[in-house]
């Protein structure tokens, strides 16, 4: 009966070393394994890569298609970066227009928005920053349709170089309203830069996608969700 | 108020926390009488639910009294209530649809980022479990804060005992919809992999609904009985080909709906499913699924397939080609409670469905610990634990 004990390639080395190549039976380290394997693998993704070139149909010129610009492969437009988000919330457009249109509503489901003040045709907005830091954006209203749509832009002594659009539209079937907001900005350079683009680089499209959910509970629930079982947590 | 709270792999621990408040305007206090143990709190236990805490309280199975409510709840003080384990607004699209487990409005803000990402869309807030599903403390415990309390929680009749209608928390819509799920003909024949409270109620609701056989599949002798007093044929897993058996007991057509009770933590020795386990254990590949792959291949061309057990991420070695080529109809989903509770109190009330014949064993919430451990590694006799807080012994 065959057995490890006697079978030659089983048999401890004299030295208490492994055995090299060229005694008698080859068995391969992990690393030449890896290598080999590595190289194989490289070989198969060249030939595939091979494959695809040489049989895909090619495109050389691509129209536009309708699909919203922030969801382009290209993240940035000039200076601008834009981040948008639209949700469908089951509220009458005029009912969510009126609300978003009173802009003292908004730190109700804006949580990093401390304060909003209007002196004339200006709106000043204190937006918490990371750092226990406040800045200020002074916006002015660009367009305003009564139960459409809202866009400003900021104006000189803006902290931020930012507009934005928020749009409401009837949503199919009776579903209520799509509620758009797009917010395009330059992330300002220098010392300011560095933590406005921490905020803002990663942090708008969070916020705002958070802040959208947040309106939409508020709107339809009348409450906004916690999972905390005390008010003060 | 003493709760039960996860703490890591295999160790929970009841310890004290504060008690809830009222919160939300819709918000109501439930004072628990009963609460029990599901299997899909043992994925947590096992630690294979991504999301959970260290000191999060656990818990979806549960009922009590209203002790509080916030200005907008409907529930008075003193209600006795059960809870759907789901949370639901009722007042969004998938709500106004019946979709509860889908609602939009009961998961926070900042814990709908995550299932995002994993699932493309968040699902809705469900009680005592991972925070990718909200993260709301459970129901192992004195208390719980119900949100949306004017449209979950179901007010109880005088007369009827809680071990009667506790399982309408989940379990019992849980099985039925799986049932549901199998677009069930008169006389069809049903498969149901996995004889734990969900598939024991799956066999029953099949029949309710017109089966003519239901095969039951199990390895623990003890469950396989329950599931034979239910009236299904069994099969143990351990002792017979399983898809060989289905066959034979289907006239060689096979079965024409097939219900997966198991879930993510599929057991036994199959090739597949230690590869599973392993890539589990390692973290890589989150779901075992051993049962699910099985029921593909067993049920009939142009059949139902129906999935109640939980899953939670990827899977590999998946039968696609079966599902495709044999036309199969899938249908799936965390239960929408809310949908059956009604139906299913008046169907406990006129004594169509037995719901207590499960309950194995009944624990004071100090012995949690005990209950989830024998829960888990002493399936045959452990087959439905119910927790009574508040009382010292039973």
């Amino acid at each position: 009966m065959y057995s490890d004990n006697d079978d030659p390639r089983f048999l401890p080395s004299p030295y208490g070393a492994p055995r090299r190549y060229d005694e008698g039976s080859y068995r391969p380290d992990r690393g030449t394994t890896a290598v080999v394997l590595g190289l194989g693998v490289l070989a198969g993704a060249a030939g595939y890569a091979w494959y695809q070139a040489a049989t895909r149909n090619r495109v050389g010129h691509r129209p536009p298609d309708d699909a919203p610009g922030r969801t382009s492969r290209q993240s940035r437009y000039g200076n601008y970066a834009v981040t948008g988000r639209t949700v469908t919330i089951n509220k009458p457009r005029a009912e969510l227009y009126r609300f978003w249109r009173s802009f003292q509503n908004l730190p109700q489901f804006m949580e990093n928005l401390h304060d909003v003040r209007e002196v004339g045709d200006v709106t000043e907005w204190t937006i918490r920053a990371p750092l226990d830091r406040e800045v200020t954006v002074r916006t002015r209203i660009v367009q305003d349709v009564e139960g459409e749509m809202i866009s400003w832009r900021s104006i000189e002594g803006s902290d931020i170089d930012t507009e934005g659009k928020v749009t409401f539209r009837d949503a199919p079937a009776d579903r209520g309203t799509e509620v758009e907001a797009i917010i395009a900005y330059v992330p300002p350079a220098g010392e300011l830069g560095r933590w406005v683009a921490k905020a803002f680089q990663a942090e708008p499209a969070i916020q705002g996608r958070r802040e959208l959910r947040r309106l939409k509970m508020l709107m339809e629930t009348g409450e906004i969700a916690t999972n905390a079982n005390r008010k003060t947590a | 108020m003493r709760a039960l709270t996860w703490q890591g792999k295999h160790d929970v621990r009841v310890e004290t926390m504060p008690d809830p408040e009222i919160v939300n305007p819709r918000d109501a206090i439930i004072k628990v009488t009963s609460t029990a143990i599901c299997g899909s709190d043992l994925h947590l236990y096992d630690g294979v639910i991504p999301g959970v805490l260290a000191g999060d309280i656990l818990g979806h199975e549960f009922m009590g009294e209203v002790v509080e409510t916030g200005p907008k709840s409907t529930l008075k003080k003193g209600q006795r209530v059960v809870v759907p384990f789901t949370i639901s607004c009722g007042k969004c699209f998938f709500c106004e649809q019946s979709l509860y487990s889908a609602c939009d409005n009961s998961n926070p803000a900042d814990k709908q980022d995550i299932s995002e990402k994993l699932y493309g869309h968040a699902m809705s807030a469900l009680f005592g479990y991972s925070h990718l599903t909200g993260g709301y403390p459970g129901g192992q415990a004195e208390y719980v804060r119900v949100p949306f309390s004017d449209v979950g929680p179901i007010v109880i009749p005088d007369g009827m005992d809680d071990d009667e209608v506790l399982f309408l928390s989940d379990i019992l819509p849980t099985g039925w919809m799986a049932a549901e799920n199998c677009d069930i003909k008169p006389g069809d024949t049903v498969a149901v992999w996995g004889c734990g409270p969900v598939g024991l109620f799956a066999v029953q609701s099949a029949f309710v609904m017109g089966a003519g056989k239901v095969i039951a599949i199990d390895e623990y002798p003890g469950r396989l009985a329950l599931a034979r007093k239910m009236g299904a044929e069994v099969i143990d897993f351990k002792q017979t080909n399983v898809l060989e058996a289905l066959m034979e007991m289907s006239g060689g057509m096979g079965p024409d709906a097939v219900i997966d009770a198991v879930g993510m933590e599929a057991h036994g020795m199959a090739p597949d499913t230690i590869l599973d386990n392993i890539k589990q254990t390692v973290g890589v590949g989150a779901d075992s699924a051993h049962a699910l792959r099985e029921a593909i291949m067993a049920v009939r061309k142009g059949g139902r397939l129906s999935i109640p057990g939980v899953y939670g991420g990827f899977l590999d070695k998946f039968p696609l080609g079966a599902l495709m080529e044999k036309g199969l109809q899938v249908r799936t989903g965390q239960t929408h409670v809310q949908r059956y509770t009604k139906d299913l109190l008046r169907r406990i009330g006129e004594g169509e469905l037995d719901t207590t014949f499960m309950i194995s064993h009944r624990l004071p919430l100090e012995e949690a610990a005990r209950g989830y451990e024998s829960f888990r590694f002493n399936q045959n006799e452990w087959t439905k634990v119910v927790l009574k807080p508040g009382t010292e012994t039973i």
